[in-house]
């Protein structure tokens, strides 16, 4: 075994090295063999280390009690960073839920592999291309193995330089070198939390490798530690740290504003890393510290505001944009949302859930966008589109159940959905299930949040595929379907996107007992939380779906059957027209805030400080004051700098040497 | 026999390839090449000669080995030499980029060949010597007389503006160093030797202390440089030739973190903890200040100049923190910072000889005509972020471990520059190497040679194996590290055991 997790995790950088050594040399057609197979293989392992886990038989006794507690595989690489209490190793971790995660990325990474091959036919960086969705994948495999928050860190940055890279992938774009350069930038404010956490941490439990600290955070509870400028409880304190990294790496309101730029990159870059993988990092990252979150019911409630507004806030955007991709990227800002509210509810096996089907699903709507936007000639606004279902019906249909899928179609109370339909029900009865103001913040938020969700994805739709064409009459006329090698990626997503819900349900959202088998110890299994969600009233498990019927009866109104209506809405509601089609004027205000202020200081440091200040005031005001000296004490006129330096330096010398002698030695 | 000559021999092996490039016949240009082969062997033999010296230091002994302990006057001033775990790697680092630096001025120096390696090769002698000498007084006239070649470098191979970038650069320096003077002087009245392993357990009074610590500072601060007392860096590095960055950034900064290190600490560690607070601040301010000018320089050379200031902030405030992570990590930082300010200044050269222009607006898309300077390019700026898997992580990380556990507010202060570099040293890549090709004259522009290549490469294996390994760095200079911070927290003890408590109770 220990062999297959190191070929699940290395494999993907062998292809790197590969691809990105001799890429050049190779060929482009190489190139994307190698990586791509190398990546099948990997995802095929993956899943042999996944299946497994799901047909354990359940333990009895004692041996049950045991397996609920199993320590995690790890394969012990090499040493890493070791300087006193620190010993920090290169570690394979892999339990329950980095199996989950181990699939999800390798799956869908050699799927976006696949299908790139026909996306990016004609790009002339090829080769790169691949090496980098390949450099990316083993960051995110080196994070979801991580066995110590600094391996965690190391991938987390390494995902972050991928998608640096991938955003800014046509690099003489200025849009895109922005965009990168945004979502590097705001993923490290993010990262200054995380770091802090990290060093809180170390400086609370004295180690950094996961076992250890899960075992001392009983011990720790109610500690007090000083930060800054007060006293806090340290457990909330590092909790509250760590999720600020959480937030950057997973677009949480306030420090989401890198991911609908980060559109800019090619569309298969969009599907991987911005919709299925690394974004969900942040979820990851709290359900692998669920022990430390549990213990903190302040941290937890932060959470689950967090997730709840972004929820909100992002389907509120994705209402009025007119790109195709800037929807679906507000689409899984929203998501992720409703991910940290079951985090933050307590039901972490929720989160990991919908962290699962969305992978799926949001993967296939962008690479169904990709095929849109391939067969129109990269045309991505959505106000030149429209007809499009007799041309590419196949990518219509898989478009239709991707939709169904994360607007969470489905009959609840029985086993017939979609799969968005059964984690986003669980999230909702979670979020209901904690009570009191903030469930019922959380939980209406997440309602009305798919309400929102089943009008943009249906408005989606009926403008790219319904109704008269909008688009230019020669673009249209060659629109195609795309070729199999771009649909056959489509068809293993759709199967997950109907499939996943239904089939692995009871492992995530089931009866606790069972959930708790299937983690084994890996994330916190909170029974009061699920028992509180599972007790949800019959109302509050159709009140989802109730808002997804509304939503899409709206958007048919609006887009089908009165296609003026728009257009009357937003010019009699002006303000909040742009408001949202601004998204709420974050960017405007954190230029005016941070941006323009930091460029202002440094040049006042620069100009101010360092030049005037230091240079022509204290410097060449010293060096005339020791020529005003020389010249009337010594009459020596010879113009050369280093008289007066050394004439300085003589009176320097003597005022030291007199307050030693003075003061420290006699 | 090779235990007590090989530093001997390590150090004055560059003065005798400087002696055989003075009998070079002639002046004409056909005997540069002759001149420049001398050069790259006499550096290269020395580096080969460190690394044995690596192989054969035993990491276990915090002492210093190799030594070798000449009396000149009795009981004062001796020809004393010896390596420990502080100042081994330096050592390494100095002889591994004098071949480098060779290389790279292979075209780029065209007049006074003779003079300019004569310059480096006599560099290299004062600057291994200054690391690798165990007397005072010896380090003083290596320290002091590192000056004079760079000085003349930067004065005489610089560019346009360099007559007065070079006697700033002086002026600070020296300035610093007469205060070391001085101090060295009252450190001989005082404990009547200036065999630096006696003076290491000599125990002076609080008081002389407090004087020959700010008397230190003052030289080393300037060296480093610590903010306020930067100024000079970025003009010298401006008008430098390629090399003479390269050195002037990769080891000659490190003087004073040597310097702290190895006098501040541990002889006067009273008034280190005294002055703890104050270098903090200074480091903090250098990380977040030095950041914000670096992101609005227009000039490439000045925004790496002000980024290492920036980094020595990580040098200075894991250093006075005290902590075994701490020295560690600012060492760490030291040697990295070698490499990745080296391979920095050695990129803007490659494109500098190519242009003759450092601003950054006369660039952009290079990496359409030079993808492998690009890629090079961007991995030297992901080490110079820090990230992960570069080398510049684990300095960077071990010193903002090392201050949280001492001052919340300086670790979160220099967590701040973590951002901050990110977003100069991403921009600086995009408007140099992204961004469309669109200026005529850059449209003929050659990628890397064979030359420059193999300049860099070696560079870049280093930067990405200490990232994923530091073990050989960090297991040399462990247990010298171990001693240092035992001794320092011994003698500072009451008051280390009172931070300890308010540590603890405050932690429960």
């Amino acid at each position: 075994m220990t062999l297959t997790y190191q070929a699940i995790v290395f494999l993907p950088l062998i292809g790197f090295v590969i691809a990105g050594l001799a890429g050049h040399r190779i060929g482009h057609r190489n190139a994307e063999i190698i990586t791509s197979g190398l990546l099948i293989i990997s995802a095929m392992l993956a899943w042999l280390v996944f299946l497994p886990m799901l047909f354990a038989a359940p333990a009895e006794g004692a041996a049950g009690e045991a397996a609920l507690h199993a320590e995690a595989v790890k394969v012990e690489l090499f040493r890493w960073i070791s300087s006193g209490e620190i010993d920090i190793g290169w570690v394979i971790r892999v339990d329950t839920l980095t199996a989950v995660m181990l699939v999800v990325v390798t799956t869908i990474s050699a799927v976006v592999h696949v299908y790139s091959i026909g996306y990016m036919h004609d790009d002339p960086g090829r080769w790169r291309f691949f090496a980098f969705l390949s450099f990316f994948t083993f960051a995110m495999l080196m994070l979801v193995t991580a066995d110590n928050l600094v391996q965690m860190f190391f991938g987390w940055e390494g995902v972050g330089l991928a998608s640096y890279l991938l955003i800014g992938f046509w690099y003489h774009k200025p849009s895109a070198n922005a965009a990168a350069m945004k979502a590097f930038v705001v993923n490290r404010i993010g990262d200054f939390g995380f770091s802090l956490g990290i060093f809180g941490t170390f400086f609370l439990f004295g180690a950094l490798d996961f076992d250890t600290i899960f075992h001392a955070v009983p011990g720790m509870e109610g500690t007090v530690l000083h930060f800054l400028w007060g006293d806090w409880d340290a457990l909330t304190l590092i909790a509250l740290l760590l999720f600020v990294g959480a937030m950057g790496k997973s677009a949480q309101f306030l420090l989401h504003t890198w991911l609908p730029d980060a559109m800019e990159g090619p569309t298969p870059v969009s599907a991987l890393i911005h919709a299925a993988t690394m974004v969900t990092a942040g979820v990851f990252m709290v359900a692998r510290m669920s022990p430390l979150f549990e213990a903190s019911p302040v941290a937890m409630t932060v959470v689950l505001y967090i997730g709840a507004i972004t929820a909100f806030f992002a389907a509120t955007v994705g209402l009025v944009q007119n790109d195709i991709k800037r929807v679906i990227a507000y689409s899984t800002c929203s998501q992720l949302g409703y991910m940290f509210v079951a985090l933050g509810a307590g039901v972490y096996s929720a989160g990991i859930f919908h962290l699962f089907t969305h992978a799926f699903f949001k993967a296939l709507l962008f690479l169904g966008a990709g095929a849109v936007i391939h067969a129109m000639h990269h045309e991505q606004d959505m106000r030149r589109m429209g007809g499009l279902r007799k041309k590419i019906p196949v990518t219509y249909g898989l478009m239709i159940i991707g939709t169904l899928a994360l607007t969470g179609v489905g009959i609840p109370g029985t086993p017939f959905g979609f799969a968005g339909f059964f984690s986003k029900d669980a999230i909702v009865e979670a979020a209901y299930g904690v009570g009191g103001t903030n469930g019922a913040f959380a939980f209406w938020s997440l309602v009305i949040a798919a309400l929102f969700t089943s009008f943009y994805s249906w408005r989606l739709l009926h403008m790219t595929f319904h109704g008269p064409t909008r688009a230019d009459a020669q673009i249209f006329e060659h629109a195609h379907e795309s070729p199999n090698v771009m649909l056959w990626p489509l068809y293993v997503l759709a199967a997950g996107a109907v499939l996943a819900g239904v089939v692995f349900n009871d492992f995530f959202f089931g009866h606790a007992e069972h959930i708790m088998h299937f983690f084994a110890g890996s994330v916190v299994v909170d029974e009061a939380a699920l028992d509180a969600a599972h007790a949800a009233p019959l109302w509050v498990k159709w009140a989802p779906t109730m808002a997804m019927l509304i939503g899409f009866v709206v958007a048919f109104q609006m887009y089908v059957r009165d296609r003026e209506l728009p257009a009357r809405l937003a010019n009699a509601n002006r303000g909040l027209y742009q408001f949202l089609l601004n998204k709420w004027y974050f960017d405007e205000l954190y230029d005016f805030l941070f941006i323009r202020p930091t460029l202002w200081i440094g040049r006042a440091l620069w100009r101010g400080f360092d030049d005037w200040f230091v240079d022509k005031t204290i410097v060449e005001g010293l060096g005339d004051r020791v020529r005003d000296v020389t010249q009337r004490v010594v009459r020596l006129q010879s113009g050369y700098l280093y008289h007066y330096a050394f004439a300085m330096l003589i009176g320097v010398a003597a005022l030291v040497t007199w307050a030693i002698a003075a003061g420290g030695l006699n | 026999m090779i235990e007590t000559s090989i530093l001997t021999a390590i150090t004055f092996l560059p003065l005798i390839g400087a002696l055989a490039i003075v009998t070079v016949p002639g002046d004409s240009a056909r005997f540069d090449a002759t001149m420049r082969w001398i050069a790259l062997v006499t550096t290269l033999t020395v580096f080969a000669a460190t690394l044995v010296l690596w192989a054969m230091f035993d990491p276990a002994d915090p002492d210093f080995q190799f030594v070798v302990n000449f009396e000149w006057l009795p009981g004062g001033i001796g020809y004393r030499m010896g390596v420990d775990g502080i100042s081994i790697l330096l050592v390494v680092l100095t002889a591994l980029l004098l071949p480098i630096c060779v290389v790279a001025s292979w075209q780029s120096i065209t007049v006074r060949v003779r003079e300019y390696m004569i310059a480096f090769l006599i560099l290299e002698t004062l600057m291994i010597g200054a690391f690798a000498t165990l007397d005072l007084a010896l380090f003083f006239v290596f320290f002091e007389g590192s000056l004079i070649p760079m000085f003349l470098i930067i004065g005489i191979w610089g560019g346009k503006r360099r007559v007065q970038a070079s006697y700033k650069f002086f002026f600070y320096t020296f300035t610093g160093s007469v205060f070391m003077l001085i101090a060295i002087m009252a450190i001989y009245w005082q404990a009547g030797t200036l065999d630096i392993a006696k003076l290491l357990t000599f125990e002076f009074t609080p008081e002389a202390q407090f004087w020959l610590w700010l008397a230190f500072f003052a030289s080393f601060a300037v060296k480093l440089p610590m903010w306020p007392f930067h100024r000079w860096l970025p003009e010298a590095h401006v008008e430098a030739p390629t090399a003479g960055s390269v050195i002037l950034a990769a080891v000659l900064l490190k003087f004073g973190g040597y310097g702290f290190l190895r006098f501040s600490l541990p002889m006067f560690p009273d008034a280190s903890a005294l002055f703890t607070n104050f270098v903090f601040a200074l480091s903090v301010v250098a990380i977040i200040a030095t950041s914000l000018v670096a992101l609005v320089q227009e000039d490439m050379k000045k925004l790496i100049a002000y980024s290492s200031v920036a980094h020595m902030g990580f040098v200075t405030m894991g250093i006075f923190s005290g902590t075994k992570q701490g020295v560690d990590g600012a060492l760490f930082q030291m040697l990295s910072h070698g490499l990745v300010s080296g391979a920095l200044f050695l990129s803007v050269g490659v494109i500098y000889d190519r242009m003759h222009t450092r601003e950054i607006s006369a660039y952009g898309g290079l990496a359409d005509r030079m993808p492998r300077y690009a890629t090079a390019f961007v991995i030297f700026s992901l080490a110079n972020i820090g990230l992960p898997g570069t080398s510049g992580f684990i300095g960077e990380f071990l010193t903002l471990i090392a201050a949280f556990s001492v001052n919340t507010w300086v670790a979160a202060g220099a967590a701040l520059g973590v951002i901050l570099s990110a977003a100069y040293a991403l921009w600086l890549v995009w408007r140099l190497v992204f961004g469309a090709l669109d200026k005529d004259n850059l449209k003929s522009i050659l990628d890397l040679s064979r030359r420059e290549m193999a300049v860099l490469v070696p560079l870049i294996v280093l930067i990405i194996f200490f990232g994923f390994y530091p073990a050989p760095i960090l297991d040399a200079i462990g247990p010298a590290v171990d001693a240092l911070v035992h001794d320092y927290a011994g003698t500072i003890g009451l008051a280390a055991e009172m931070a300890v408590d308010s540590a603890a109770t405050a932690v429960h």
